[in-house]
């Protein structure tokens, strides 16, 4: 019920809300950031023991809260699943969603949100047991497939197997940890979901070398920030707090040489990025160092893409498609001029 | 003026259509600022969400159903599940209930405490821990499908569900099926015949043995006229699973499985206090004309404790169906999980969804609660 009740809630809040814009004013008044996230899938945001949240989701709401308000512990997580997710934007209970959340052409026209971004490329993949005996998708015919509900996931699959001629039996759940759950008791002989999602859940069970990911990967899924439409000023900062997140690294700017830049540097890309030169922060409503707040607080894309879910993590996801435009991969800032 | 105030029944008056106004002011500024906000966001509204296509797939479907299929249908698939969830749990809970209820009056001691403890263990838990624990059991405690254990001749039970062989529907088939309708509407005549008979002569004819022994013999006739050509689908291991026969998953085990437990309990004790309602006396009366303790409880006991045991019973049948939209914590594809789960969060119609469900459980629930009332009207005492 409590799903329901959650989701009725947020219907009601729809209802009942009277028509407010002005997210920042609100924020700048609050103090902090509410910002939705998954809180169940390591390397993008997940709850660690000593209560501390992590993951590049949750840096991406840190980002936005270090521009805005100069501080990036000033974030109010809300954990919501795939279900919740777009109900709580809407109705305001959040100013921000950033849980690995595809930007589509649907939900970019229909629900009332727009995406400001894409802070990680993605695409759709298959996890099975080793002792399957499965090397491709293509021999998958038949196969029970645990799915999580109200995700793209559940249509790709629905496409790809039906293009392929095969069958399949979806198991669908609401929270990951449920998929993860069914799939570990083998209620469903693959899972699926984006692969970079999949290397985190591998993480998650009991006996990871068991279980490999299928080199097929089905779909694209660009994975973004959202915000609700018809705040277009909240929107340009959410969507530029990201961008400068991506400048930084293009530029050569770490948390670590931040400071010492800020001082030096005759670079005039580096200089506006970091407020010194030009009228970049007041364009957006903000302090002339908000950029640099999330470079010294959060860190450059590079950055957080390495501490969450790069080499060293237990993810081990390769830079790939994130790479910067100028290594061959897609991440792209448009100019800060 | 200040007369007519003091007047109880004007003020009555006054008062009701002042809290009239305040209702509707209300729901109009509900409406208008839900139309507002929505047009302010640029949510689309209206039904024609219900004629696109839902483009996921739902394994458990009585009606015929592929991803290429409307939001529409997915509303038909949800509210059929919904109906056989409720079905099954209403009739399952019904005969459980009424065991238990009897049982737990019984003279003998160990079987009246076992009862007893039954109904407080199962009442007092909170029904969806019961879902997510037999589900748990079931996914836990079964095997995968290449290690499946054969129950019987054909049955098998994994963690993937439980797979039974299924009839071919044939003449054979057909006419086993009919005959058993056909019997059952001669045992309704036999038995008026046989009440009316006793009323004027006094002469007992047995409609059960008779009754028992006409649904063993006509339909095994049947078989051997119609051809005698029962053929099964047997379930088959098959690649990754069973293939053919029919299968029932974990999901709607585990879900019937706690709801029949859980309101099975409530039942038992409408009807133990229906039995117990009915006074000492009726029965020592009975029993100095000189009935038998079974045509007692026949015709004396059990027409006044249904009485009493009905208008409870009705409120436990449309708690059932409520609480099976707890299915959406195990992914049963009912209404709650398929429709207002799935379709809301593809298409994001979140008002127009969430309405129609709750319209549909409306609506179960009034013509459940309409059924029952005609019934117990019929079996209120006809006062001469």
């Amino acid at each position: 019920m409590t799903k329901i009740a959650k989701l009725s809630l947020a219907a009601l809040a729809l209802i009942g809300m009277s028509a407010t814009a002005g997210t920042l004013e609100d924020t700048k008044k609050n103090g902090y950031v509410k910002c939705g996230i998954d809180g169940g899938l390591p390397g993008f945001s997940e709850i660690l023991s000593g209560g501390e949240y992590k993951g590049i989701d949750v840096d991406g709401c840190r980002a936005v809260a270090a521009a805005v308000l100069g501080d990036a512990k000033k974030v109010k997580f809300v954990s919501l699943n795939a279900k919740e997710r777009f109900a709580a934007l809407q109705s305001g209970e959040i100013d921000l969603l950033v849980r690995n959340t595809t930007w589509t052409q649907t939900r970019d026209t229909s629900l009332g949100l727009n995406f400001a971004g894409v802070n990680f490329y993605d695409g759709q993949g298959f996890m099975v047991r080793k002792d399957l005996g499965v090397k491709s998708a293509k021999e998958l015919d038949g196969a029970s497939v645990c799915i999580q509900t109200g995700t793209t996931t559940e249509l790709n699959v629905a496409d790809y197997f039906r293009s392929n001629g095969m069958t399949y039996k979806s198991v669908a759940y609401d929270a990951n940890d449920q998929v993860v759950k069914a799939y570990e008791s083998g209620r469903c002989d693959v899972l699926t979901s984006d692969s970079s999602q999949l290397y985190g859940l591998r993480t998650k069970l009991k006996n990871p070398k068991a279980h490999m990911v299928l080199p097929e990967i089905i779909s694209k899924e660009p994975l973004g920030p959202v915000v609700r439409q018809g705040d277009d000023v909240w929107f340009n900062i959410v969507k530029w707090s990201f961008n400068a997140m991506v400048a930084a690294e293009e530029a050569g700017i770490t948390s670590k040489n931040v400071d010492k830049l800020k001082k030096t540097s005759t670079n005039p890309t580096i200089k506006r990025i970091l407020g010194t030169e030009g009228k970049m922060g007041a364009n957006l409503g903000l302090s002339k160092d908000w950029a640099y707040n999330i470079i010294k607080q959060v860190g450059n894309y590079g950055e957080v893409f390495e501490r969450n879910v790069g080499k060293n993590t237990p993810l081990r996801i390769e830079r790939g498609i994130n790479a910067l435009w100028t290594n061959g991969g897609l991440q792209y800032s448009p100019p800060f001029r | 003026m200040m007369q007519l105030l003091r007047n109880q029944k004007v003020r009555g008056i006054i008062f009701q259509v002042l809290t009239i106004i305040g209702l509707v002011a209300f729901l109009w500024y509900i409406g208008s600022n839900t139309v507002a906000n929505i047009e302010q966001r640029g949510i689309k509204t209206g039904f024609a969400f219900l004629n696109s296509t839902a483009g996921f797939g739902i394994d458990e479907s009585p009606i015929e159903f592929s991803q290429s299929d409307t939001h529409f249908r997915v509303f038909l698939v949800g509210l059929s599940n919904t109906l056989i969830i409720g079905f099954v749990g209403i009739v399952f809970a019904t005969l459980l209930g009424l065991i238990i209820g009897v049982l737990r009056l019984s003279n003998n001691w160990l079987i009246k405490k076992i009862a007893a403890a039954y109904i407080d263990l199962f009442r007092n838990i909170p029904v969806l821990l019961q879902i997510l624990f037999w589900y748990n059991v079931v996914l836990k405690a079964l095997p995968v499908p290449r290690q499946s254990i054969e129950l019987a001749g054909g049955i098998f039970m994994n963690n993937r569900g439980l797979y039974i062989p299924r009839p071919e529907w044939n003449t054979t088939t057909m006419a086993v099926i009919a005959s058993f309708f056909v019997v059952a509407i001669i045992i309704y005549f036999i038995n008026k015949w046989a009440n009316k008979r006793q009323e004027e002569t006094g002469e007992y004819f047995p409609v059960i043995l008779v009754g028992i022994a006409m649904f063993i013999i006509v339909p095994t006739i049947t078989y051997f006229l119609s051809g005698a050509n029962f053929n099964f689908d047997y379930p088959q291991l098959k690649g990754f699973n069973f293939r053919g026969g029919k299968s029932i998953s974990p999901e709607f085990l585990a879900l019937t499985f706690a709801l029949v437990i859980y309101t099975a309990t409530f039942i038992a004790e409408a009807i133990r206090s229906g039995i117990e309602a009915v006074k000492k006396g009726q029965k020592e009366a009975a029993a100095s004309l000189g009935l038998s303790p079974y045509q007692s409880l026949k015709l004396v006991v059990l027409p006044q404790a249904i009485r009493i045991a009905i208008p409870p019973t009705i409120n436990q049948y449309l708690n059932l169906i409520k609480n099976s939209s707890l299915a959406t914590a195990v992914g049963y594809p009912e209404i709650v999980t398929v429709f207002s789960g799935t379709s809301l969060n593809q298409t994001g119609q979140a008002i127009e969804i969430i309405a129609m469900t709750m319209l549909v459980y409306l609506t179960i629930s009034l013509i459940v609660s309409a059924i029952l009332n005609w019934f117990n009207h019929k079996m209120k005492i006809k006062e001469r």
